[in-house]
Formats: structure tokens, sequence, C-alpha cells
């Protein structure tokens, strides 16, 4: 399929293996802008999505009980100079389902692009989803991104979300994400940015801990330079008995970047606990020398302990 | 073992120079001193380690032993006030950190950093082309299978730490590994394995400064010196300077005023 080659040569690219992503046994869907490529429903896995005039609306639904092995692949991307994609994305995962979704954004050779996706994820008693988001983007930075998502844990469920925006200029990024966390159920956020040049980054991100004994864990890296600035709110507000929230910022400066990290902690029930932990500055001295007496000069070191901290 | 002569340690009541210089010499310190923060740390302090010798730096908390390492080292803020660092008789005095290791010198420091998403494999690799992680896990009594892949973090034990951290010296192969307290933390059924690495690392040629507060390791060098209020007090045969450091007997201010006394 032709129009599949921007995506397969992108892929290479990036060191994927295109074939995992467009086999016969992984759902998946492939847009272009607010054009639909491909799109696979597999047993148990029903892939909906179709395109409209300025907007991709996807539909994703996993059957109760049903625990799917082969990661669900979702691709977005522009592979003109210029464009926009806007993706409204619904993902619901009846009980005691369990998947991995693994999100490819691929803009590696847009000069000006817009990317906006608004979820709703509703993962029900029981469910367990992995969604992992990486972001491939090129060199011109004009682009702007912004992941928006509301997610529902139902009682039990399980949800681990990992964003990446390591490769390539990050542009304008706009985060916001909240998650209700019922009664047991455990939410795990992690983000990873790398900025540079004049890359701006606004991560929020929320955790609502509702049930009884919910349990939310927060954790941000961020790497600034040049004249990046970033800006980190992690918020947790524990509301039940027994419930337990973390909040874990970690941010490196260096040159003129600006990096600030607010993390907001509330507590609302007196059985409820959250708590957090931010540290924000240069690269942390005693990692660099034990680096700098293996041999490696402060240049390399610096990048060894960046690319540690995001991978 | 190997004998050492007592002079070769060169304290600073003794005719140095002549003596030192007369036997090859790795590590050449020569009246150094240290101001940080407007107290002086070290203070004067002569002392040379030949090739392949274990020479054990002992002294009260204080006394300088980790701000001596660190200026050896090159660390940041440590640069020596007066006096001169030799290795292998090139002064290094200004050459930075990574340079020094290039040349052959590391330290393993008494609380190891630790980094997230460095892999055990990949920190160790840093020590060279070539580099059997594998093996150097194993000689600190680490199984490879379960440590290998474990990110350097802080999911790890002090001890644990501190085992890796001997592991990535092993695998430097140094000409000159300053080891600050590398017992320090691990439990006393594993005390031997450490001393084992010691040993091992010794006997793939590397001369060893040893700073440590435990008898049992100190034991293990050739040679070793007392360090008094950044002064050098004792040097000589490592029994006898261990002997006087227990007795309480400091050449210099003989118990009155050097933090052990």
């Amino acid at each position: 399929m032709a129009e599949l080659q921007p995506l397969i040569n992108a892929f290479r690219l990036i060191g994927e293996d295109p074939t995992t992503v467009l086999g016969p046994d992984s759902a998946h869907l492939v847009a272009y802008g607010h054009r639909v490529i491909s799109q696979q429903s597999i047993p148990g896995v029903l892939m909906q999505a179709r395109s409209e005039a300025d907007v991709i609306r996807a539909r994703l639904v996993v059957a109760e009980g049903l625990h799917i092995v082969q990661p669900v692949h979702l691709c977005f991307g522009l592979f003109a100079r210029h464009g926009t994609q806007n993706v409204e994305l619904e993902v619901i995962l009846q009980p005691e389902s369990s998947v991995t979704l693994w999100s490819h954004c691929l803009f590696t050779t847009v000069e000006h692009a817009t990317h906006a996706m608004t979820a709703r994820i509703e993962i029900q008693e029981g469910a367990a989803l992995t969604y992992q988001e990486a972001h491939y983007h090129g060199e011109s930075g004009d682009i702007a991104v912004s992941p928006r998502a509301v997610v529902t844990l139902g009682p039990r469920a399980r949800y681990h979300a990992d964003f990446a925006l390591v490769q390539g200029r990050v542009g304008r990024l706009d985060i916001d994400y909240t998650v209700n966390v019922g009664e047991q159920a455990v939410a795990e956020l992690t983000s990873k940015v790398y900025g540079y040049g004049h890359d701006v980054i606004h991560i929020r991100e929320r955790i609502n801990l509702d049930g009884a004994n919910a349990r939310g864990l927060i954790k941000t890296r961020v790497a600034a330079r040049e004249d990046a600035t970033a800006e980190v709110i992690g918020a947790t507000c524990g509301n039940a008995p027994g419930a337990r929230g973390h909040v874990d910022c970690l941010e490196i400066v260096r040159d003129r970047a600006v990096v600030s990290a607010i993390p907001e902690v509330k507590v609302t029930h007196p059985l409820a606990k959250v708590t957090h932990e931010a540290a924000i500055g240069s690269v942390d001295g005693q990692q660099l020398e034990t680096l700098m007496a293996r041999g490696l000069d402060p240049e390399q070191a610096v990048d060894l302990i960046i690319k540690g901290m995001l991978s | 073992m190997k004998t050492w002569p007592r002079e070769y340690a060169v304290s600073e009541s003794a005719d140095s120079s002549a003596v030192a210089r007369a036997v090859d010499t790795l590590l050449d310190v020569r009246n150094l001193s240290l101001v940080l923060g407007g107290q002086p740390v070290i203070d004067g302090v002569n002392l040379a380690v030949a090739p392949g010798e274990i020479h054990a730096l002992l002294g009260a908390n204080g006394a300088g032993k980790s701000s001596l390492a660190y200026a050896i080292m090159g660390c940041e803020g440590y640069a020596p006030n007066t006096g001169d660092i030799l290795f292998a008789g090139e002064r290094i005095n200004e050459w930075p950190m990574h340079e020094r290791a290039r040349r052959g010198i590391t330290l393993a420091w008494q609380e190891p950093a630790r980094f997230e998403g460095l892999a055990a494999h990949h920190y160790l690799a840093l020590g060279g082309v070539g580099v059997d992680a594998a093996h150097c896990l194993d000689q600190v009594g680490l199984a490879p299978r379960e440590y290998l892949f474990r990110p350097v973090d802080k999911t790890l034990s002090g001890g644990e730490r501190k085992r890796i951290e001997l592991a990535a010296v092993l695998a430097m192969q140094p000409r000159l590994a300053i080891l600050d307290e590398p017992a320090a933390g691990i439990d006393l059924l594993s005390l031997d394995e450490i001393v084992g690495v010691i040993e091992a690392l010794n006997r793939a040629g590397a001369a060893i400064l040893l700073i440590t507060h435990q008898e049992n390791v100190a034991a293990h060098a050739h040679r070793a010196s007392q360090l008094c209020g950044g002064r050098i007090v004792d040097s000589g045969p490592t029994a006898e300077v261990i002997e006087h450091y227990k007795a309480r007997r400091c050449q210099r201010c003989n118990g009155r005023d050097c933090g052990h006394g």
C-alpha cells in the first residue's frame, strides 16, 4: 500500500519495525492529518475511526475479560511540510480486560504543524491499560502539540501511562491530563520531555484519588537547555480513606533555560496521604564527577545523565 | 605480602624528597595544602604511593582524608592552594578530572551517586572497551543475572550500590584507585569479599589509596599513613601505624589536639 510508505520510512528512521504495527494480529489505526489511512480490528478489540473535515474521530473498545497480548498501535502524523491534525479518541476497556496501547506520533519532516489530541479513556472494573505515547519531531520547532485526556478508573482498575518527547524539537507542548481513580485502583503517569532552542513546555497532570485505597503516582522528568522554558504542574488530591498519592518531579536546567515545578498536593479525607518531591537544577555535581572519574568529559557526562533520566 | 620500607611514605618530619624519589613513585604528593571556607583542611601533606602498593590512609573524622582524595582526583572546589600532585612523574594539578581518569586515576566515593535509567552493564562499560561487566559484578559478589541490567539508582541498597561502584573501578583497570571507605555500609559477613576485591584490583596492577576506619580492611595494606588535622603524622608499615593510631599516639600533637586524642 503506497500510502503507508511515509509511515514505513518514518518507522525505519526511528528504529522501529513497521511490520509489528501493521501485522494481521495487531489492531491498529493509522492517520495522516485528517485522513484515516488504515484501521484494523481483531477479535475482542474494536477499532472504529472516521475522517471528518477537521478531525479524526476514533473509538477503541476492548471486550470484557479479554487480555490482548499484541499491543494495539495508534499511528498519527503529518508527512507534508505544513498541516494540522485534530484527534478525538475514545478508549473503553470493559471489565477485567487488559491491553497495551502504543501511540506513535510522527512529525519528523514537518516545518509548521499543529497536533491536538482529546481523549476520553474509561477503564472499567478490574481492567488494565498500559498507554505509551512517543512523539518524534524534526528540528523546525514550529509545531504545537496539545494532548488532553480525561481518564476514569473503576474499582481495581490499573492505568500506566508514559509520555515521551525526547527526539527532535518539542516546539510548543501543552499536556493536560486528569485521572480519576476509583476504589483500589492504581494510576501512574510518567512524562519525559527534552526541550531546547526556544521550546515551550507546559505539563499539567492531575490525579484525583476518589476511591478507598486508591493509589496514584505522577512522575515527571524534564531536561531543558538553551532558551527552552518549562512549567510542570503535578497535582494529586486524596479524597478517600487509605488513598495514597505521590508526585515526583526531577528537572535538569542548562544554559539559559528556565523551568518551574509546581507540585500541588491536597487531601480532603483524614485517612488519605499525599507526598511530593521536586528537584530542579543543573546536573547533580556528584553524578557528574562520578562519570568524570570514569573518564567522561563534562559534556559526555551531562549527556549520559540526561539520557538516563529520560530513558 | 610485599614488604615496603617504613620511609617510603614520607611523614612531614622525615627528610622526605630524597627517600621518596629513590623508589619508583606512581603518586607523589608534595607539600600539599588546601583551604576550604577559610579553614586549612590539608596542611603541607607529603605522601608517596608506589606502583602496585596498597596504602591505607587512616585518621579520625574530619582529619582530611576525603579532602585529600578529592584533591588528588581533581574534584571541583578541591584545587590545592599550594604544593604539587605528581602522577607517574607528571604534575597533574591543572589536569581536569576526566583527564586524570583517562591517565589511570579513579575514585570510588564513600556514598556513590545514583543514576536513573543507567543500567549496571552500561555503567561498568564506561571503564573502557571490552569490559567484561558480568565478570566484574561477579567479583564483587553480585550475581550478573540479577544485576547486569538493573539501573544504578535508588532501588539498590547502599551496600549493593557500593559493590557496583567497586565493580566499576575494577572495570576501569586503573593504575591508581582511590577507595573512600569501600567497606562502609557493607554487612559484616561480606567484608571478606570487599577485601578480596581490593586485592584483586591490586593483583591486576592497580596501586590503591585506601581510606578506611576498619582495622581488618586496613590491615591488608602494604603501608599506611595517618592524617591528623590535615597533616600526615605517621607513616610506615601498616601494623605499626594502626597500633599507634589505636593507642592514640599522634606524633604531632601527642593526642592533645588531633581530634582523636
